[in-house]
């Protein structure tokens, strides 16, 4: 009894706290201005949209890895998931939820694209050093 | 038996905890989170020192057991005093250092209490069982009191993103590790099930520590608007 009180209340606590981590991560990203080019590439010239996060990340597998970047991104991609699962269930009992959901996904997209900005400046630092040897 | 794969993890994790503190002195935050990366700097030499046990006397040898839970005790209460000290940080303007130091030593002093109460009555191996009993339950307290920090963070709109970061991951840690304990008690038949996801979770700590040592600056800010329920 005593264990599973301890186990649901560190799952909702572990809920909350990843929610948390991995909006902060968001939004340290989020006062960051997107390239013309990943503007391009992405279509975020009108703005970014969540349904856009699924083709972003597959740009982004064509790129170049930064190690220091993959366990950020598979968290933001979890919390992607996380916040379409609220989506597809309880936002359609609650309606209030939906924009949130949408806003949420919008920002885990825009992370991304964000993300994709990164890896291409950081591939094109890679090829002009080969360039330069 | 240890296989490829626990030594695997074993290695990485011990790479990654070294990993926090270069990237804390790179970044000159070793003096200002100086508990946390004295937390790493164990962690790394407890690696080493139980690689040597388990070396000379195998895995099955009690002076490996013996070893392996007093020093996870050990490193334990260092996590929870690692948890203090962000509490010092947060509580800085208020010069309530005192009296956080005051419910630290209160809080250890009852939490060793209360796992003391508990073993007594039910072991023989008296010792080993408290330090076993200790640890869990510091884990659990460390959940409540990292809860409570973050409650305390989002009510006094602390910005400080790099002082966020690091309580969140302790928060995804100790909600973790509380959890797992819970399951490996709730279900002790699937052991072998749980010996492949214990040690992935001591993984996540040093990399997300060592992701805001490096990539967040000491200076960034950002607005605490980080709640899960929608405002």
């Amino acid at each position: 009894m005593m264990a599973a009180a301890i186990l649901l209340f560190s799952l909702a606590a572990l809920l909350q706290f990843f929610a948390s981590y991995c909006r902060s991560l968001i939004a340290a990203s989020s006062k960051q201005a997107l390239s013309p080019e990943v503007k391009d590439v992405t279509g975020f010239t009108k703005g970014a949209c969540g349904d856009d996060f699924a083709r972003v990340i597959q740009l982004l597998h064509l790129c170049p890895e930064r190690p220091e970047e993959r366990s950020s991104v598979q968290a933001i991609g979890a919390y992607f998931r996380l916040i379409g699962f609220l989506s597809a269930t309880l936002a359609r009992v609650m309606p209030s939820l939906q924009a949130w959901t949408e806003f949420e996904r919008t920002q885990c997209a825009y992370f991304a694209a964000v993300a994709l900005d990164r890896r291409i400046a950081f591939s094109r630092d890679m090829l002009a050093q080969q360039m330069d040897t | 038996m240890l296989g490829p794969y626990e030594y695997a993890i074993w290695l990485i994790c011990t790479c990654l905890e070294a990993l926090v503190v270069v990237c804390a002195i790179r970044r000159n935050a070793l003096r200002r989170y100086l508990l946390l990366n004295v937390n790493m700097v164990a962690s790394v030499l407890i690696s080493i020192a139980r690689y040597n046990i388990l070396s000379h006397y195998g895995f099955s040898s009690k002076e490996y057991l013996y070893f392996y839970y007093y020093s996870d005790s050990l490193l334990t209460i260092a996590l929870y005093l690692a948890l203090t000290s962000l509490y010092s940080h947060v509580f800085a303007e208020m010069e309530a250092a005192h009296y956080v130091r005051m419910g630290t030593v209160l809080l250890l002093s009852g939490t060793a209490l209360f796992s003391y109460a508990i073993v007594q009555q039910s072991s023989s191996k008296l010792v080993t069982h408290f330090v076993i009993e200790l640890s869990q339950n510091l884990y659990f307290v460390g959940l409540i009191l990292t809860y409570v920090l973050w409650a305390a963070v989002l009510k006094m709109r602390e910005t400080r993103t790099r002082l966020m970061q690091l309580i969140l991951s302790m928060g995804i840690y100790f909600s973790l590790s509380a959890a797992d304990f819970a399951l490996e008690n709730l279900y002790h038949s699937h052991s072998i099930f749980f010996g492949y996801f214990t040690p992935l979770f001591g993984c996540f700590l040093p990399l997300s520590w060592a992701y805001a040592f490096w990539r967040v600056p000491e200076e960034a800010r950002i607005v605490p608007r980080l709640a899960l329920v929608p405002r």
